[in-house]
């Protein structure tokens, strides 16, 4: 920590919203809690009356809580795949936008495992699945991987966080010198407000100061990490589709649904960092960091995920249509012609049809071209998993009878304020931490400056 | 250990719903009322399902009493995260009301729906909640959890305490539930399938012996006989 007392532009652009808050961010935080509150009135009365307030009946047990659960864990491989996966090619570009990713990762996360405990019939009993659980079960999968990941996302947000932490605590140390805060007589408010950010960051930094040592530890710690995090996130999106797949049931007991929910999740991960990446750019004024170069490759990579997506699609259902199982298809007519006709066609259209267009040339992958495609994604991937989940519960293989899945008011408010409570953690998370990753933009440009020397230098005559 | 299963005629079959009656006396599932049944919510462990092929002139109709399967191979019992259902020493899958999550991943494997999620807390209009079975076995289940037809197995104790009072070992004849007791047109077998000399043993292997959705592989014990 070299110039303690001269910000660098980076480090006023990343503190600035961390000590002033506008009015209109207020604004988005009181609607954001609004929708939250609803959903939350809602949810207290469907624990009091029973799951009998959804829209779920016989045979269609599973509804838009399961969608909005595969959903919460597949966007939250957008950390993963951005920061780990990047750290560990070393792709420079990566590290502006590794924070932000992060967070999604943490937050999503935790959405995805409260969408299980809003669908669990027995809320109360939620703890018999460490008292009696057992791994015979995919959701005993489901709960050990989810709570892994959650383990090592939450280390693996922490860890780089580290430096910046220790930045913080040196920039809001009070203007009072401490020796005269602990002498202080009389404990009042004012000096709370003064010191309570500073102590906060000094114990989050865990003494923190740069030494050659701490720095060569926490590379080791971060590069751990990353490795053992990819592994993590791919057994969790897979074991998450095997709470589908281990069942026998017409179009879900099929070898692709791992893969195929992994290369989803990796997809909508992708497309939800950047509609977050957008919106806290243009928020917290990070244009001169956040710039095309980001844009452009991770656009790249999100193309490629859809074509993936494409793929792995069209494998799925050309081998089921070119059977003849009678169970399949009428899973498959309800979707190609049916009911789930317009869903399963929106699902192609946002994902494949939409990314393409869009994506395909240089000019499309701007700020508002991938935003577009990206809430085009987001959209498309819920619908993925709702016409992966209600056309095969709804047509059981006994086929006496069809269900009809029509979601009530409490689900659909339990959805909204799901996703608000995700947008509220994130924004208020990025009031207290800093968005960008000071420290590794800076190696970064370090990084840069010592390359344009050395080619400099091989280009200069030999003496 | 007798191996419980069960047989039902189609052929005498003639739907009167008795079965499914004396199913709901005796285990006690609660009256769904006209709007949650026509939500598909009514909580009917042994229900007659309307198998409806061709398109009216032509309109045929297999009506098909179905009580749980109690499969040999059950795939809800499988994919339980707390054992809280589970095939017990008499090979019939039962559930335990106490410990169940009710995160219904039983009743999404189950290929034969047999499976029912208290979507509210039970409810009788007045005169009939003085008459619920008194057993405790059968005490009425709290919302949010699965039920099913468990073949009465509360009349199996009984009829091994009988046995056991009478000082008399216990027959496989001793047991049988209510909706075989009460069918009219005696269109259900009940016995042990491994007993060679048993009805049940010997109409299973009939030639219009059929299973539901055999080719499952979950080994169903409720074989049906094709209706002629």
């Amino acid at each position: 920590m070299e110039n303690v007392h001269r910000e660098t532009e980076l480090e006023r652009a990343v503190l600035n919203p961390l000590r002033h808050t506008t009015v209109q961010f207020w604004l988005v935080i009181g609607v954001l809690s609004a929708v939250v509150l609803v959903g939350a009135i809602t949810l207290v009365r469907q624990w009091v009356l029973g799951l009998g307030v959804t829209g779920l009946s016989r045979p269609i047990y599973w509804g838009i809580y399961i969608t909005n659960f595969v959903f919460f864990i597949g966007i939250s491989h957008a950390g993963t795949l951005i920061s780990a996966i990047l750290r560990v090619t070393q792709a420079e570009w990566r590290r502006p936008i590794t924070r932000i990713a992060e967070a999604i990762t943490f937050f999503a996360l935790i959405l995805g495992a409260i969408q299980i405990l809003i669908d669990l019939g027995r809320l109360d009993r939620v703890l018999n699945v460490i008292f009696f659980g057992r791994f015979q079960s995919p959701l005993l999968w489901d709960v050990t991987c989810i709570s892994l990941y959650l383990l090592s996302s939450t280390l693996y947000l922490y860890l780089p966080m580290i430096p910046d932490l220790a930045r913080l605590r040196d920039r809001m140390k009070p203007e009072l010198p401490l020796s005269a805060v602990g002498t202080l007589k009389r404990w009042n408010v004012e000096t709370f407000q003064h010191t309570w950010r500073y102590h906060f960051y000094r114990i989050l930094a865990l003494g923190w100061h740069g030494s050659a040592e701490q720095v060569r530890r926490l590379e080791r710690g971060i590069g751990i990490m990353a490795i053992l995090i990819i592994p993590i996130a791919v057994s969790v999106h897979t074991v998450v589709s095997w709470i589908f797949g281990m069942n026998m049931q017409p179009m879900w007991h099929s070898t692709i649904l791992g893969p195929y929910f992994v290369v989803g999740a990796i997809f909508s991960g992708i497309a939800t960092l950047f509609l977050f990446m957008t919106l806290i750019r243009k928020a917290w004024h990070l244009e001169p960091w956040i710039g095309p170069k980001q844009y452009d490759y991770l656009g790249i990579l999100l193309l490629v995920m859809s074509a993936f997506w494409g793929y792995f699609t069209l494998a799925e259902y050309l081998t089921t249509g070119y059977g003849t199982l009678v169970h399949e298809q009428e899973v498959l007519q309800a979707k190609l012609s049916g009911e789930y006709a317009p869903w399963f066609y929106a699902m192609v259209f946002l994902n494949f049809v939409v990314p393409f267009a869009i994506l395909i040339r240089r000019r499309g992958r701007t700020p508002v071209g991938t935003v577009i495609a990206s809430a085009a994604i987001a959209v498309g991937m819920w619908i993925e998993r709702f016409t992966i989940i209600a056309p095969t519960l709804t047509r059981p293989s006994l086929g006496y009878e069809r269900a009809i899945y029509a979601p009530t008011f409490t689900e659909i408010a339990i959805t909204a304020a799901s996703l608000a409570l995700f947008a509220l953690l994130f924004l208020l998370f990025f009031k207290i931490f800093p968005a960008i990753s000071v420290w590794e933009v800076e190696e970064g440009e370090h990084i840069a400056a010592v390359k344009r020397k050395a080619a400099e230098l091989l280009a200069a005559p030999q003496m | 250990m007798p191996r419980w299963g069960m047989v039902i005629d189609l052929d005498k079959c003639f739907a009167c719903q008795s079965c499914t009656a004396a199913c709901r006396m005796e285990n006690n599932t609660p009256p769904a009322g006209p709007d949650q049944t026509g939500r598909d919510r009514a909580i009917l462990w042994n229900e007659v399902l309307a198998f409806v092929h061709g398109e009216y002139p032509k309109v045929e109709v297999l009506l098909v009493p179905r009580p749980c399967q109690q499969c040999d191979k059950p795939p809800c019992t499988y994919v339980c995260p707390v054992k809280a259902t589970y095939k017990n020493e008499d090979g019939i899958v039962v559930v335990d009301y106490q410990r169940c999550i009710g995160c219904r991943m039983c009743a999404v494997a189950c290929p034969y729906q047999v499976r029912y999620f208290n979507w509210y807390a039970p409810e009788w209009p007045a005169g009939m909640r003085e008459h619920l079975n008194p057993d405790p076995e059968v005490a009425p289940r709290p919302k949010g959890v699965i039920e099913k037809c468990t073949f009465c197995i509360q009349r199996l104790r009984h009829a091994k305490e009988k046995a056991a009072a009478e000082g008399r070992p216990f027959n496989a004849a001793d047991y049988q539930p209510a909706c075989v007791q009460t069918c009219t047109g005696h269109a259900r077998y009940f016995g042990d399938l491994d007993d060679p000399n048993s009805l049940v043993y010997q109409l299973s292997r009939s030639p219009r012996a059929f299973r539901l959705l055999e080719e499952m592989g979950t080994e169903p014990k409720v074989y049906y006989l094709k209706q002629g």
